[in-house]
């Protein structure tokens, strides 16, 4: 029989530093930040973790490396790098670690300063022999590929997609945090200069610096802090493919497998969350992971968001801080899904609090499209 | 020490050196396979066979990555799907690509790369 790991641990504490940009600071040193910033808000010491959950774009030993930076010697480390992803996997390692009793304090953490220390994303891609010949300009030319084929298999049009950027952009007007916080309209998005069609700049996420850091206890834990607690109530993690050529469908991900997991550990439906946030790296994956998390019929998700529904006011509220898109894209960017709900089930989401908000869907992405991770978070255990 | 054989992924490259688009046709299932590997991604089995591609597919998605045209200019980055089941990336020459569209019936040639790249059916 297998061990239930719902609700094995709870978020004590979450960090950010330095959206935006970060001018002068290594990828490390806001990291640390971030990590002070998130044991602070917990009311642990640095000494006390004992588990570490973190990769990067820097480090090829993240594991190693980020232990030394931080002083620590933890008993269970986990540094598998999925891509964007891996923090929001990272709540089923950090729950299994925990459950085992391998550790009780755990720590997820990640650091970049992309923006300034090279304007570009930084992606240190492995040669990809099947594509090179061809000119690939990942990630965007997966997600271009991808995209072309939902509009010609569901009738998405570029409209849709800009719908998306504008939902993000409506949040990120409420979030001080946010990078880009000017109005935006779907007029402007179809008028940006295109990069890889049928995605225009306005399809794609930022540049910026960034940290984060989310510390997860045990139950008993838990029990003894002084915030609120969020219940990781269920998790999945799912991959199928690391090339797109490669991916069995381009129009569903393997959302499809991570969503289900979670929910069926959660023992809830898409009908009881409150807030949703994903990892949009560009505007065709809300409405990919949309449809793959049953939060609408696949081939819907350009409806869902142009109608209006993941807005503030919105019957599904989609990236309450302005997502990668308007608030922060560091190069890696689900631990900021995490970050984002925990603020916003504790009701310290300020001018975007979604009202009522107990129970939340974070959600990774990594590579193209390739490895997906669903969490459930809730205030309830 | 025995000599052990050539990789699929040299090999591939070996075939296309020679002029030929050679894929992979598993023993076992009776199913294609792209990229060339060592095991059916489909069953698992280590029989995988090459055989000549029928070089017939069509236009699965595509997009025009926008360059300078000091870089060269945009150009068309495609994913083919052939009649064997299988998907690679590709690129489609000798058509413009706003005239291009996804379902659009191609074959296979072989370039001075050697690389495989497609035409549009009926098209020089």
């Amino acid at each position: 029989m297998s061990m239930d790991l719902r609700s094995t641990a709870a978020v004590a504490g979450v960090g950010l530093y330095g959206l935006g940009e970060a001018p002068g600071e290594t990828h490390m040193e806001i990291m640390a930040r971030a990590v002070k910033i998130a044991l602070d808000d917990a009311g642990i010491e640095l000494a006390e973790v004992d588990g570490l959950f973190t990769t990067n774009m820097n480090n090829l030993l993240a594991g190693p490396s980020v232990a030394e930076y931080l002083g620590i010697v933890p008993r269970v480390t986990d540094a598998t790098n999925f891509g964007g992803s891996a923090f929001v996997a990272y709540l089923q390692s950090a729950s299994m670690a925990i459950a085992i009793g391998l550790c009780e304090v755990a720590l997820i953490c990640y650091g970049s300063n992309q923006r300034t220390a090279s304007g570009k994303l930084h992606s240190p891609v492995e040669p990809q022999p099947y594509e090179a010949p061809y000119q690939p300009r990942n990630p965007i030319t997966a997600y271009a590929l991808a995209t072309a084929r939902h509009m010609h298999e569901h009738g998405t049009t570029r409209r849709d997609l800009a719908e998306v950027a504008v939902s993000m952009r409506d949040w990120a007007q409420r979030n001080p945090d946010a990078f880009l916080r000017d109005p935006l309209t779907v007029d402007e998005v179809l008028a940006a200069r295109m990069v890889a069609d049928p995605l225009s700049v306005r399809d794609c996420c930022l540049v910026t610096d960034g940290g984060g850091a989310v510390v997860l206890v045990s139950a008993a834990r838990a029990a003894r802090m002084r915030k609120t607690s969020v219940w990781v109530r269920g998790f999945g993690v799912a991959h199928t493919h690391k090339s797109i050529m490669e991916m069995p469908d381009l129009t569903v991900t393997p959302a499809a497998i991570s969503g289900p997991l979670a929910f069926g550990m959660a023992g809830v439906q898409p009908a009881d969350i409150d807030v949703v946030e994903l990892y949009d790296a560009f505007t065709i994956n809300p409405i990919l992971f949309m449809e793959d998390l049953g939060f609408c019929a696949k081939g819907q998700g350009g409806r869902l968001f142009a109608e209006g529904h993941t807005r503030p006011g919105g019957r599904i509220p989609v990236n309450t801080n302005g997502g990668g898109l308007s608030c922060t894209h560091p190069g890696m960017y689900g631990i900021f899904t995490i970050i984002e709900a925990v603020q916003q089930l504790r009701g310290e989401a300020g001018a975007r609090q979604v009202s009522d908000c107990t129970l939340a869907l974070v959600h990774g992405n990594g590579g193209t499209l390739a490895s997906q991770a669903t969490g459930i978070l809730g205030l309830e255990r | 020490m025995t000599e052990l054989p050539e990789g699929p992924d040299a090999r591939f490259r070996h075939h296309l050196a020679e002029g030929r688009f050679m894929i992979q046709r598993c023993e076992a299932c009776g199913r294609h396979g792209f990229a060339p590997r060592v095991l059916c991604k489909h069953c698992g089995a280590d029989r995988l066979a090459w055989v000549e591609a029928s070089g017939k597919g069509h236009l699965y998605a595509a997009t025009t990555v926008r360059q300078k045209p000091e870089k060269g200019g945009d150009y068309l980055y495609a994913m083919v799907e052939l009649a064997e089941g299988v998907r690679m990336i590709s690129t489609v020459v000798g058509t413009a690509p706003d005239a291009l569209h996804i379902g659009d019936r191609l074959r296979a040639e072989i370039d001075d790369t050697p690389r495989v790249i497609f035409r549009k059916e009926g098209t020089a």
